[in-house]
């Protein structure tokens, strides 16, 4: 049997009397990329921040390395990029990335060397000594998705990671992320932007509170039959398509 | 050492944030002085005293004291006459040994100033009379001496004995000084009780404002939940904020009861270094207190609306207002103010010259605020993550 490296059995949350997610099954294996869609407000990061036990499933159980989450220690091979960019605003690009750094247990030797690597994949290097208020909205995710990326964690966790971040800085990242699987890494990424969709090796489709599709990209085209992940998602949403 | 950067890293925010660091050193020192003009011109009220039967010796000494007039009365019917259509301010009256002071009580700088202005010369005048005891005294023995070489060994230090036990009991025995009040008690607007009690409150008013802010940002912008990602302690996280947040608490503590305590001339007769420990105990109290509050606030501003609502009450319990006669709900109610054992505290040092071995009690309350405070906030960390 292959081992899982996350795995949400029957997730449901509710906030107050608002049901956001009714069963969510989802699994994630060694070197594989998985992509979650589904419309804003679907609940994505409500999964993303239940799996890393931020927030308390009403029902089910998030696994992260076959244990039951919340667990402090699992966290440090964890990389984790929120929604928002959580940055120390007064401190500068490095000041945050080695404060980081440390509080994900990096061993002080290796924290320059992994400091230098990942501010060359967000193509930060020359802007890491100045001060994060300096920083446009695109550096500033950067900057966060460099945070995630320290340490080389086993599981990278990555809600919506490339929101402002322009066409060729884009194909950078996605590059890296292409080699971080192949290292036997896997990747649990939202996005909204769906030819990002097609990159990824499974797609999870968010809708209702449940996982209404959970397959490659091939097999989903297929099955709704049309030529895009894009019109999987609309079709799935039950969006009429402008096609003649 | 996780602990270590995260110490690191507020205080380079903090230091990198002006205006805060203003708020946190410069306001209280505005404050101060502010205090300090405002009470010390209090400090040149010209004062009237009338004596009745007092011996030359004291009255000298008084007239002596700057913004201090004397008038003598023959009678004590006159001089209590003049006290009530308030030609003076207060009656000293001699009793052979003891004296009796009766005062106005209308203004208690002048009831502190005829006290202070008294005593000084009643310990000048004692301090001559010393004196010439002393001066007497070597005379004697030089006489003595003298009389050594006379006569034989026994003799003599019988003698010398016998000299010693005569000169002694005269003028050691301390004069005892009774006071009464025509309005109030010893207790009405002394100066001196409200200025530690003040000080405190600014101690604490001033570190609860900023360690309250301090978690909120990191709350309000997401780090916090970012940095409970990371594989790092609660604890750690609450520990690091109290380190850092009570190492600048120090430097703001130490700078608020030097200048209260220097600006203000107060008299401190316990141990200054005492002083300075309470106050500390109680803003590390207050540290942890604004922490825990902040949990409450979405916003700065909400934080500032802990202020009227839990600040500004504790400094009714802080002993500026004597409790005994409260309702007994007040009286339980006062046991939850950690300013009123610092209160009572720094005015048993500061007055009574109270020992900190003494204070056991008052130091055990202000810990275990301290301890339950901090496991409360460390515990509250939960509601971000569970473990
Ligand atoms: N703390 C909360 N309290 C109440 N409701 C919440 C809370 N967090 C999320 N929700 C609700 O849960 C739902 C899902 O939110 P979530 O942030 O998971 O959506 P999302 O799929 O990530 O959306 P987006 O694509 O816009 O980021 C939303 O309707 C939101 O209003
Ligand atoms: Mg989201």
């Amino acid at each position: 049997m292959q081992t899982n490296i996350l795995e949400l059995e029957h997730l449901a949350k509710s906030f107050g009397k608002k049901r956001v997610l009714a069963d969510i099954n989802l699994t994630v294996i060694p070197g594989e990329i998985i992509g979650l869609i589904g419309p804003s407000g679907a609940g994505k990061s409500t999964v993303i921040k239940i799996a890393l036990g931020m927030e308390v499933a009403t029902n089910g159980t998030a696994k992260i390395f076959q244990k039951e989450m919340p667990n402090r220690q699992l966290l440090s091979d964890i990389g984790y990029m929120a929604q928002t960019d959580a940055l120390y605003m007064s401190l500068t690009g490095y000041e945050n990335l080695h404060f980081f750094g440390v509080m994900k247990g990096l061993k002080a030797s290796k924290l320059a060397s992994a400091i230098e690597y990942v501010a060359a994949v967000v193509n930060l290097t020359a802007d890491l000594n100045r001060r994060v208020v300096e920083y446009s909205g695109g550096m500033m995710r950067r900057l966060s998705l460099a945070i995630a990326l320290l340490g080389d964690p086993q599981l990278l966790i990555l809600d919506e990671p490339t929101v402002g971040i322009d066409p060729a800085l884009r194909q950078q990242i996605w590059a890296e992320l292409g080699r971080i699987k192949m290292t036997g890494r896997s990747i649990l990424i939202t996005t909204h932007v769906m030819d990002e969709a097609e990159l990824v090796d499974r797609v999870a489709l968010l809708l209702d509170g449940t996982v209404m599709a959970f397959d490659t990209p091939q097999k989903l085209k297929q099955l709704y039959q049309v030529d895009s992940v894009e019109k999987v998602f609309l079709k799935a949403e039950g969006v009429e398509t402008c096609e003649s | 050492m996780r602990i270590i950067a995260i110490i690191e890293r507020i205080l380079k925010e903090l230091f990198r944030d002006k205006r805060t660091l203003a708020l946190m050193f410069i306001a209280p020192i505005l404050v101060m002085l502010l205090m300090s003009v405002i009470f010390n011109t209090n400090s040149v009220t010209n004062v009237t005293v009338g004596t009745v039967g007092v011996s030359s010796k004291v009255t000298n000494e008084i007239k002596k004291i700057k913004h201090v007039h004397l008038k003598t009365y023959q009678t004590q019917e006159k001089a209590k006459h003049a006290l009530t259509k308030q030609k003076i301010d207060a009656v000293i009256k001699q009793n052979g040994h003891n004296y009796h002071i009766m005062y106005a009580n209308t203004d208690a700088t002048k009831t502190a100033k005829v006290k202070l202005a008294f005593q000084n010369a009643l310990t000048i005048s004692n301090v001559k009379a010393l004196k010439q005891a002393l001066s007497k005294s070597t005379q004697a023995n030089t006489q003595l001496k003298a009389q050594i070489l006379a006569l034989e060994q026994k003799v003599t230090q019988q003698k010398v004995k016998k000299q010693k036990a005569a000169q002694s009991p005269q003028s050691q025995k301390a004069a005892k000084i009774s006071n009464t009040y025509v309005y109030g008690d010893h207790n009405t607007g002394y100066y001196d009780k409200i200025l530690p009690i003040l000080m405190s409150f600014f101690v604490f008013f001033f570190v609860f404002l900023i360690s309250g802010m301090a978690l909120l940002k990191e709350r309000t912008s997401g780090t916090l939940n970012r940095l409970l990602a990371t594989p790092v302690k609660r604890s750690v996280i609450i520990f690091g904020y109290m380190l850092s947040y009570g190492i600048l608490a120090v430097i703001q503590t130490i700078l608020i009861v030097l200048i209260v305590v220097w600006l203000l001339d107060i008299e401190v007769v316990g141990s200054m270094i005492a002083v300075v420990i309470m106050n500390l105990l109680l803003a590390l109290v207050a540290l942890a207190f604004g922490i825990l509050l902040s949990t409450f606030a979405n916003s700065e501003f909400q934080m500032m609306q802990f202020i009227p609502l839990v600040i500004v009450p504790q400094i009714f319990f802080s002993g500026l207002v004597p409790l005994d006669t409260m309702p007994t709900w007040i009286k339980a109610l006062s046991y939850l103010i950690p300013l009123k054992y610092s209160g009572e505290a720094i005015n048993g040092i500061i007055l009574h010259g109270t020992s900190i071995f003494d204070l056991g009690f008052e130091i055990t309350m202000l810990l275990l605020f301290l301890v339950i405070l901090t496991s409360l906030n460390i515990w509250g960390l939960r509601r971000y993550r569970k473990v």
